[in-house]
């Protein structure tokens, strides 16, 4: 019989593996965990935003029912425990390193932020944990409390942290200001912006949670969290704040709702519940409300930046001068002091030919919910910045915003291209995914479109944005040499059993991305078994050799890669068997999807033939060969990814009410080899619902007194499904040059190129108004005063 | 403490609960039913939702006590008992509606109730405008529309099975 399988490898849009569980609510999530005995932790946290402890009374709520332990910032300090430590170090202009302040896992003598975890209470029930956590009576002396950038760079403003001199993390800069000087004194026009890039909450749907397990009989640990690298976690909660082995801690992340960055970072909880759990000889529960996530979640973005182009009388970019102010927040999260700086300025020539540039960013520490990485971390504020610039250039030098574009970007030959801020650009073709883009998205109609939107009422505009990034991150050596204190390799394992069916143990970390389909994939293509035969095992340190997890779209750019590498080292050791069973010499040996043959014979064997001898071995090379058929490899990049592409926006905005309607949305995106074109397309769409969010609907707003406004999802706008129209998605490939599966990207793309095409769109719409910029997100009420005439007029 | 006593997709369950036990909580502590996943507490997000006597609600805001002598059916409870599933279910599936799949219990039991409701048939916008009470920050929609779109036709009798996506 000849059965005929469908093609499952590398290019086709394979259903996922992963849906049957999800579909059918047997999804594996960290809440839905129970261990024998466990109990429940409630975190106390900070009402203020800054506030002296004087004192934590715990003797009322110690005596409420369930209540098996309550635990302060005293306590741990007894205990011994580190601080969250940070992955990153800044050195500022000057040499010296970014100041680098303590951040407890509870908050000791100080609080610095609503949200700021003061104690943690374990109970029987979560409702006994926060009814004790009630009963807690903490007397805070309020202190001056600066939630903005303006407000901690004050003069006189209080400090945040002792010994950090105006709240100043660290003041960097990036390129020779002299040499970028010199190019505006000599340009022939120069253009000017001040923006900012809003702050967010990411809003991973499920939220964080932790289950800690102290095993009093082996003295181990086990932590189960919403984590995006379980590895990671690890390291840096047994080396640094538990003071333990290694070995003696396992970290499970099981599914996983959702990150976008958030769940990267090694939050105070999990260190916590695992610490308690100990404390307490039970298994210790700790899951987040949604306020708790608001106040206790990394936030992303918060810049100010003003942002300047120098042209020559043709419209050529001679340079770029960018000074930005930088949100921390309170305290630095693991990777904050990376994001405005090595992911954010060195993006800065993003697709243009800009041949000197410079950047200078000023970190600040303020008394807010820290901030770090969130979808796109650094370049969604580059894109956004350029794209925003360019669009305010074309206008003001009389030159078609498309032009002017097409006038400075990269041209397709000129690869590897070599930037002025650090990055070398493997490949890109920025010329085809702009004509591709004009052309699905209709841009030549548009003007029809516009008088047709006239006739209703309706102010119509069409915006575009020409981005890349760079992810895939990253070299070691290279992160290494400018602060990272981190490795960023990945690790595969490729584990082929006796009867052909195959685990890959992977440190990339699955939240959503489909990893269970697309990595079986890689394996289906290169080893020809059936995507049903290849189990993706990740998220547990003591299943997964080691992996440093999945952000930065980097799971198959890196992680990706190093299975490949393994599944040579597989086929490598398969010749060597396949060459002793056939009586050949192992140069004579071919594999091809599943099949070792003999050079120009008929003489074959099957993947299963070999891996039955690996593990049987009585017909086999034993003097040379080890049993076995398992190979791991480490995989370290040699550069960045550079994914990149156009997006274009069209809006519709009502004139009686400034509502912004987002009425099409059009992205062309190059993110080299497409693995899964199904997949790729959600990333994207994903990615533009929350550049669109960005752009229209969400803003975490503090008040001047450093009250969480926007705390609930009844204050923070998330995009919904009637905010957002068809998104129209489409590849055009140029193949990343220096990894094995020349691949780029998509985790990001749709939320970097997104925000400025949107915002475009709208200024355009308001061509007949006098608007030079309007700031994210463009919401009802700032259209409404825009065009009755009001804007502006408030603040002056 | 009260008892309640409700039917569990088919199954009939008596519970101790306290007065201010939730819905959600009795689905995913006591019945140990985690599908129903709880995703924001102010009933916002729908990820909660499960159907109350063939109605859609938000099992975060509903008292346990509320649904004594109610019939639930939860996300465990579409498919058949052969592991068939739920022409919802499958067009997700088909239509990659889905990424992390956190929403995807609560999103699923809306927009089967929204189908329901709606035997006439829907259009994409009314979808979209039908969905307002769900969030997902992984799809941004698209295809969980296209799935619904799709499901709706095997529902309403007009298809027998759901259509291939494009590819």
């Amino acid at each position: 019989m000849n059965v005929v399988t469908p093609f499952e490898g590398i290019g086709a849009s394979v259903r996922r593996k992963e849906d049957f569980r999800f579909l059918q609510g047997k999804g594996n999530y960290t809440d839905d965990l129970n261990r024998p005995g466990q109990t429940h932790a409630w975190i106390l946290r900070s009402p203020h935003a800054h506030a002296k402890i004087r004192g934590v009374d715990i003797a009322a709520a110690k005596a409420m029912p369930g209540v098996h332990g309550i635990f302060t910032g005293a306590d741990t300090e007894a205990a011994g425990l580190g601080g969250l430590p940070c992955g990153w170090q800044i050195h500022s202009k000057d040499g010296t390193p970014m100041a680098e302040p303590p951040h407890p896992v509870l908050a000791f003598e100080r609080v610095r932020h609503v949200g700021d975890p003061v104690a943690i209470v374990v109970a029987e029930t979560r409702s006994q944990a926060r009814d004790a956590a009630e009963a807690i009576i903490v007397d805070y002396e309020p202190l001056p409390a600066a939630p903005s950038l303006e407000q901690a760079q004050a003069a006189g403003a209080t400090p945040i942290h002792e010994g950090v001199a105006g709240n100043i993390c660290y003041d960097w800069h990036i390129g020779d200001k002299a040499v970028v000087d010199a190019a505006f004194a000599a340009a022939h026009r120069t253009v000017a912006l001040d923006l900012v890039n809003n702050r967010l909450v990411p809003n991973a749907m499920e939220p964080r949670a932790a289950v800690g397990e102290f095993d009093r009989f082996t003295g181990d640990y086990t932590l189960y969290t919403t984590s995006q690298n379980p590895h990671v976690i690890r390291l840096l909660m047994a080396a640094n704040v538990l003071k333990l082995p290694e070995s003696k801690v396992r970290v499970v992340a099981p599914d996983v709702g959702g990150g976008f960055g958030s769940k990267i970072y090694h939050y105070a909880e999990e260190a916590l519940v695992t610490w308690a759990s100990a404390q307490v000889g039970r298994p210790v529960k700790w899951t987040a409300d949604r306020t708790e996530a608001f106040m206790s979640d990394a936030h992303g973005r918060d810049h100010i930046s003003r942002a300047e182009f120098a042209f020559d009388k043709d419209g050529r970019i001679l340079a770029l001068r960018v000074a930005t102010q930088a949100n921390m927040g309170a305290y630095l999260s693991t990777f904050a002091p990376c994001v405005p700086t090595y992911l954010y300025a060195t993006l800065l020539a993003g697709v243009y030919t800009t041949p000197v540039i410079y950047a200078e960013v000023k970190a600040v520490f303020t008394n807010t919910v820290p901030v770090d990485a969130y979808r796109g971390a650094g370049r969604p504020e580059a894109t956004y910045l350029l794209e925003r610039l360019m669009d305010v250039a074309a206008r003001e030098l009389g030159i078609d915003r498309v032009e002017l574009r097409r006038r400075n970007f990269i041209p397709a030959d000129a690869f590897p291209y070599q930037t002025p801020v650090a990055l070398q650009y493997d490949s890109g073709d920025y010329q085809s995914t702009l004509n591709e883009c004009l052309r699905v998205a209709d841009w030549a109609g548009f003007e029809a479109r516009r008088a047709e939107a006239a006739a209703r009422g309706k102010l119509r505009g069409i915006g575009i944005s020409t981005y890349l990034e760079a992810c895939g991150i990253a070299p070691s050596a290279v992160v290494g040499s400018l602060g990272a204190r981190a490795g960023l390799y990945e690790v595969g394992t490729i584990r082929v059993h006796p009867t052909g069916s195959i685990t890959v143990l992977t440190g990339s970390h699955s939240h959503g991305q489909g990893h269970e389909t697309t990595f079986a994939q890689l394996v289906s293509d290169k080893l020809g078994v059936p995507v049903a035969q290849v189990d993706i095992v990740h998220g547990d340190t003591a299943k997964v050799p080691f992996g440093m997890g999945t952000y930065g779209s980097r799971s198959l750019a890196v992680g990706g890669s190093a299975m490949m590498k393994a599944m040579d080292k597989i086929i490598a050791k398969g010749k060597r068997i396949a060459a002793h069973l056939m009586e050949a010499s192992v140069e004579d040996i071919e594999f091809d999807r599943g099949t070792f043959r003999v050079a120009g014979t008929d003489r074959t064997k099957a993947l299963v033939d070999i891996s039955v001898a690996a593990y049987v071995p009585h017909n086999y090379p034993i003097e040379e060969l080890e049993p076995g058929l398992e190979e791991t490899a480490f995989y370290d990049p040699k550069n960045f990814t550079y994914p990149g592409g156009c997006h274009i926006a069209e809006v519709e905005i009502d004139r009686e009410t400034g509502k912004v309607d987002l009425v099409n949305f059009t992205a062309v995106d190059d993110v080299g080899r497409v693995i899964n074109p199904m997949i790729v397309e959600g990333q994207v769409q994903g990615g533009v619902a929350q550049g669109v969010g960005q752009a229209l609907l969400e803003s975490c707003i503090y008040d001047a007194d450093g009250q969480l406004v926007s705390g609930s999802m009844m204050d923070y706008t998330m995009p919904r499904a009637d905010d957002l129209p068809p998104v129209g998605v489409a590849t055009h490939t140029t193949l990343c040059t220096h990894n094995p599966l020349g691949v780029k990207g998509c985790g990001e793309v749709g939320a970097i190129g997104s925000p400025p095409a949107v915002i475009n769109a709208v200024v355009d719409a308001l061509r007949d108004f006098d608007v030079r910029h309007i700031e994210m997100p463009a919401t009802a009420a700032k259209i409404w005063q825009i065009i009755n005439g009001s804007h502006g007029k408030a603040a002056a | 403490m009260p008892h309640v006593t409700l039917t569990v997709n088919g199954k009939s369950h008596t519970a101790e609960v306290e007065g201010r036990t939730l819905l959600v909580e009795l689905l995913r502590e006591t019945l140990r039913l985690t599908g129903t996943h709880i995703g924001c507490d102010t009933s916002q997000c729908g990820a909660c939702v499960v159907h109350v006597n063939g109605d859609s609600v938000k099992s975060c805001t509903t008292l346990a006590l509320a649904a004594d002598g109610a019939s639930v059916t939860t996300i465990e409870g579409l498919a058949a008992a052969d592991g068939t599933l739920h022409p919802m279910q499958e067009a997700f599936r088909e239509y990659h509606a889905l990424q992390c799949g956190f929403c995807t219990p609560g999103m699923v039991m809306s927009a089967i109730d929204l189908v329901q409701k709606n035997p006439q048939g829907l259009s994409e916008q009314e979808i979209r405008e039908g969905l307002e009470g769900n969030l997902c920050r992984c799809t941004g929609y698209h295809n969980i529309v296209k799935a619904i779109a799709a499901a709706q036709d095997v529902m309403h009798g007009k298809r027998s099975e759901i259509a291939r996506a494009a590819e």
